[in-house]
Formats: structure tokens, C-alpha cells, sequence
């Protein structure tokens, strides 16, 4: 960790400190499906190919969540004040909207590899590398957080303006509005939104991860095409897709719990 | 502040102090290719402790006149006075202190729908920032007053149109406030359920000495609740006064349009089959059984085919349609006795 900066120190560190802990945890997990792929099959799962895809499934674990927990905090900020500042918001700011929605759009038409490759000089500056699961969030996040302020901008603007009037006539100030009425009342919409950021966030991991190293993109692309490993290929696959599920029938599930109109 | 009582209003209104003044509003929106007047040049002056209702169709501006007051929207040009206080010159700090004093409710009742009815009493509580254990006391008040004490930790979607209402209803008194605008409050909800939110609006007027302003299309919402009423049409006040005066001598045709003294034009499919007489009663001296009086002077018989009356302070408005014999003469007697009396009569020819 030697002449990094302190922000590059930021990017990296946590990736450090999960690598720690992500091989113990293999292990064991290694012995449970060991044990269910015997008592299934009456085979055993080879180590060569665990201690493959397991790194590779934190890897993209890692990526997945890290940019999405960024980039949507970015995109909610934003997508906040694109629907508060829109022309019938409850702040109406026409110059900041419109050039926020320029740039977002300008941001959301780079397709992600071509993002990707433009970003490499500036990963480099704020990561402190241009390759690897570490640098590839960044570009990750850039691209991510324009679709995030969309899909927010979108969820929040589907909320009853005329709750919106209720509660500027009851006197709120506009913070209070966001904070208690405008987020909770879109709370649902946000969930779903944010399970399918985190799914279009995976598609793009390993797409990231296939061009620029690190998790199950890369592993595919690696052992499935240039190897001809098949197996390996659709391990990799079926994890992704079993990815997708969980974060999809979470999202879902919790759409529905927390959405009071439903009854 | 003792309430004025209907009878003697025009007494008593004279020793009230004005809380709500407007002076030349005016507001004008701009719309691709032009503008349209919505108000135009509205003066009003609203009595503390009155139920004021603002009457007008749909389209009159009625609904724009009672967003200004508490700014929601921003006339063009006048002056709003609230308690002597011009709106339009607050800074946005006393403007939310404003609507914390003037309430309002709404058509669609505009409720939180991901919170409790508890919660969404609770909410102008918590932006004034109310300590949380007083505010919930005051949240079990004020849902007693309203009558949903045992709906407290139901969910909005969960009540009917008139038990959303009581909700918002206490959720605007929650501030405490002077005002309480309703914005088409009954509106959307049948008459059964309408008559109670007038109940329950009237209570509050007369417990709490809570100045009312109702906005509606309805008659039956100015006759039941209002002392005062001001018809407003084209986006000016065409008559104001107390409601008594104005339903008896109703001047303008935008009122008598909406008492139904008049119709907004000749109702085509009510035609009858058989020659016909329609007979106009706009309030004047008649206050006789006029047809058993026809029946009788005239000795001719009086098949009524429709009638659409209304009393008013004492007075009938409305009209009747009565058939007309084959006999020209009879015809000829009828009429003349009818404007005899005064009453403006129409042949009406069938088909």
C-alpha cells in the first residue's frame, strides 16, 4: 500500500480487507456443497475448479454491491433533484434541471465498454490501477449512477402531486417534503428500482470483468471460451443467474411488504 | 368569538373582525397561443368565524381563487390580506408559518398513502416539531372529534371516501389552525356521506370558532353550512351576501343558472308527447296553491307532466310542466289566469 494516496488507500482497502475473510468462508462452503453435489451425483466438486470460480464469484459479489451501494447513493441525490427541481416539482429550477438532464444523457448514451476504455486514465488517478475487480467499480459507478438518477427521477415523479400540494399547504419545507413525504410514498417504486439498478449492475460486472479483469466475466471468457473448460463456462453462468433471482424475488418480496396501497 | 347565528348574521357580522381580505386578484395563466383569465379582479372580505362558500361551475376560477389564498398558486396581481398580513409579500419563513394557520382539505383527500391515519395526523405535528409524546395525545383528540379513534393504525386505502375525509379533516386541524379552506371537500363522496362532513365541518366551526371557506359546485353544501356565499363566475364575484339574501334575490344569471331557476338551456329531451305549458317560478309575489286555484277559477282539469321545485326562504323557484286541453278556449283561460298571477308561461308544442 505504498505511495498510494489517501483516496486510492479508500478504494482499496475494503476489497483487502474482504479478500481476508472470503477464502475461510469458502472453505466451508465448499465442504456443504461438497457434500449436497455427493449425496445428489455421487461425484465430488473439483478444488481446481472451487478455488477458480470461488475468488471469482467474491469478485463479482464485491463488485456488484460496492457499485451499487455508491451509485445509487449518488443517482438517489440526483434523481431527488431531478424531480424536485422539475418544471411541476415542488421547487421548480428550470436552468439546473435542464442542464443536469443534458449531462445525465450525455453520460447514459456512452455505451459502457467505450465508458470503460475512456475512463482507464482517470481510474488509474483515483483507484491507483486501471485493471482488476478494485479499479473496475469506478467505471462501474460512472456509468451506473446517471441510470440510477433516472430510475429514481422516474419512481419519485409517479408520486400523487396532489399529496405533494397537501403537504406544502400544511406548511413543510421542502426537505420535509422529500424526506416525509416524497421518499416514503415513493419508497415501493424504490425498491424495485433498486433491484433492477443492482441487476443491470451485474450484467455490466461481468461484461466490466470480461474486458478488465476480475470476477466471473473473466473466468467465463478465460477457462470457458480460451480453454474450451464448458463446465466452468456454465458454473459461471448458473451463479449469475441464481444471482439474478435472488436479487430480483428480494426485491420483489420487499416491494410488496412495504407497499401499504395493496390490501 | 360567539358564533352569528343565521337569523340575525347581518347584525352580528358587523362586530366580526375580517381575517381573510382580497383585494383586485387577479391571475392569469399563459397557455401555448395566449392566456386565459382564470380571476379577474376578485374583491372578497371573509369574517372571522364565518362559513364562507365560494360558489361557481366548473371552470369559473373558483378553484384558483382558494389556491391563492394560501399560495399554492401565485395570483398575478392584487393583494391577499390574512389577518391584515399581505400573502404575496411574506418570505418563504412566514409563508410556512401561514399555512400552518390556514388549513385545507382536499377532493381527493390527498392522504399519505404508505402511512397510518395516525401518522398522517401526525405529520404537520412532526414538521412544526411537536414533541413526539404530545403530539400523539393530541392525535387521539383529534381523531375522537372526528369519530375514527379505532382507525388509527389502519392504512389509508383501507378506508372509505368518507372516513378519508375525517382523516384529512384532522390532520388539517392538527396545527391548530384559524382557516380551514376545503377545496371540493364533498365532492367526491355521496350524499349520505357528505352530509356527515358538513356535520362534522359545522361542529368545528361552531367548537372551535375555525373560519370556514367551502368551495363548491353544490347548492345543497351553501344552503346547509354557509352564512355567507359569494357566486363567482368568468373569474368575478357576481353576487355576494348572506346566503339567505342571496338565494331570495338571486340578480345575477350565473346564480339563478345555478339554483336551477333557470335553465343553462332549454332541456330538448323532456319534450312531452302532448301540447304543454311550461310554467316558470322565479321567487316572485306567488306564494299561493296556484294550480288548485287554476283548477278551480278556470274549472278546467291539470294533468301535471313534471315539475322541478325548489322552496327558498319561503319562496318557490323551479319550474312545471302542465298539459294542455284540446279545447282552445280552456287553453286561452289557463294562460291568461297564469300571467295573471304573474308567472312567466311558455306554449310548449309536441313533436
Amino acid at each position: 500500500m505504498k505511495n498510494l494516496g489517501w483516496w486510492q488507500i479508500i478504494w482499496q482497502a475494503p476489497y483487502i480487507w474482504c479478500k481476508d475473510w472470503w477464502g475461510a468462508v469458502g472453505n466451508a462452503v465448499y465442504a456443504a456443497v461438497n457434500w449436497l453435489w455427493e449425496t445428489l451425483f455421487r461425484t465430488t466438486v473439483s478444488v481446481k475448479s472451487w478455488q477458480i470460480l470461488w475468488p471469482a464469484f467474491g469478485d463479482t459479489l464485491y463488485m456488484s454491491i460496492v457499485s451499487t451501494i455508491v451509485a445509487y447513493i449518488l443517482g438517489l441525490l440526483l434523481g431527488i433533484v431531478l424531480s424536485v427541481t422539475r418544471k411541476n416539482g415542488i421547487r421548480p429550477m428550470r436552468t439546473l434541471n435542464a442542464v443536469l438532464g443534458v449531462i445525465i444523457n450525455f453520460m447514459r448514451s456512452i455505451p459502457f465498454l467505450i465508458l470503460l476504455a475512456m475512463l482507464f486514465p482517470i481510474t488509474k488517478d483515483v483507484v491507483g490501477k486501471k485493471s482488476g475487480t478494485v479499479a473496475v467499480v469506478f467505471p462501474l459507478i460512472m456509468s451506473a449512477f446517471p441510470y440510477v438518477a433516472r430510475m429514481v427521477e422516474g419512481s419519485l415523479n409517479e408520486v400523487d402531486g396532489g399529496v405533494l400540494e397537501a403537504a406544502q399547504a400544511m406548511g413543510s419545507t421542502t426537505f420535509q417534503i422529500i424526506r416525509k413525504v416524497l421518499l416514503p410514498e415513493a419508497l415501493p417504486s424504490l425498491i424495485n428500482g433498486f433491484s433492477i439498478c443492482m441487476t443491470t449492475i451485474l450484467a455490466y460486472t461481468a461484461m466490466a470483468s470480461a474486458a478488465a479483469g476480475g470476477g466471473l466475466g473473466s473466468v467465463a471468457i478465460t477457462y470457458g471460451l480460451n480453454q474450451n473448460r464448458y463446465d466452468i463456462m456454465y458454473a459461471a453462468s448458473i451463479m449469475l443467474v441464481v444471482l439474478v433471482q435472488i436479487i430480483t424475488i428480494t426485491g420483489t418480496v420487499l416491494n410488496r411488504k412495504k407497499d401499504h396501497r395493496l390490501r | 368569538m360567539s358564533l352569528a347565528e343565521t337569523e340575525n348574521g347581518a347584525l352580528l357580522q358587523e362586530k366580526k373582525d375580517t381575517i381573510i381580505e382580497l383585494q383586485g386578484l387577479r391571475k392569469i395563466y399563459q397557455v401555448p397561443g395566449g392566456e386565459v383569465t382564470a380571476l379577474n379582479g376578485i374583491d372578497l372580505s371573509i369574517k372571522r368565524g364565518d362559513i364562507y362558500g365560494i360558489i361557481g361551475m366548473s371552470g369559473a376560477g373558483k378553484s384558483t381563487l382558494i389556491r391563492c389564498i394560501n399560495r399554492l398558486d401565485t395570483p398575478t396581481d392584487g393583494k391577499i390580506l390574512i389577518n391584515g398580513r399581505n400573502v404575496l409579500e411574506m418570505n418563504r419563513g412566514e409563508l410556512l408559518a401561514m399555512r400552518r394557520r390556514v388549513c385545507m382539505i382536499f377532493q381527493q383527500f390527498n392522504l399519505l398513502m404508505q402511512k397510518t391515519v395516525a401518522r398522517n395526523v401526525r405529520y404537520p405535528m412532526e414538521i412544526a416539531g411537536v414533541p413526539r409524546a404530545r403530539a400523539n395525545e393530541r392525535v387521539t383528540e383529534l381523531l375522537k372529534i372526528v369519530g375514527l379513534e379505532s382507525k388509527a393504525n389502519a392504512y389509508p386505502v383501507q378506508l372509505s371516501g368518507g372516513q378519508k375525509q375525517r382523516v384529512a379533516i384532522a390532520r388539517a386541524l392538527a396545527s391548530d389552525p384559524e382557516v380551514l379552506l376545503c377545496d371540493e371537500a364533498t365532492s367526491a363522496l355521496d350524499p349520505m356521506t357528505t352530509q356527515s362532513i358538513l356535520t362534522l365541518l359545522q361542529d368545528i366551526n361552531k367548537r372551535m370558532g375555525i373560519t370556514i371557506v367551502v368551495i363548491t359546485h353544490e347548492m345543497a353544501v351553501i344552503r346547509q353550512i354557509c352564512t355567507r356565499v359569494a357566486i363567482i363566475d368568468g373569474g368575478t364575484i357576481v353576487e355576494e351576501g348572506p346566503v339567505d339574501d342571496v338565494f331570495v334575490h338571486t340578480k345575477s344569471a350565473a346564480g339563478k343558472r345555478l339554483f336551477g331557476i333557470i335553465k343553462s338551456e332549454e332541456d330538448d329531451s323532456a319534450a312531452p308527447d302532448v301540447p304543454a305549458l311550461r310554467i316558470v317560478f322565479d321567487g316572485g309575489k306567488q306564494n299561493q296553491p296556484i294550480i288548485s286555484d287554476l283548477v278551480r277559477k278556470c274549472d278546467v282539469d291539470v294533468n301535471i307532466l313534471s315539475a322541478d321545485m325548489k322552496r327558498v326562504g319561503g319562496k318557490s323557484f323551479g319550474q312545471m310542466l302542465i298539459e294542455l286541453p284540446e279545447n282552445m278556449e280552456d287553453r286561452a283561460k289557463i294562460i291568461t289566469y297564469l300571467q295573471g298571477q304573474g308567472l312567466t308561461v311558455k306554449e310548449v308544442l309536441s313533436e
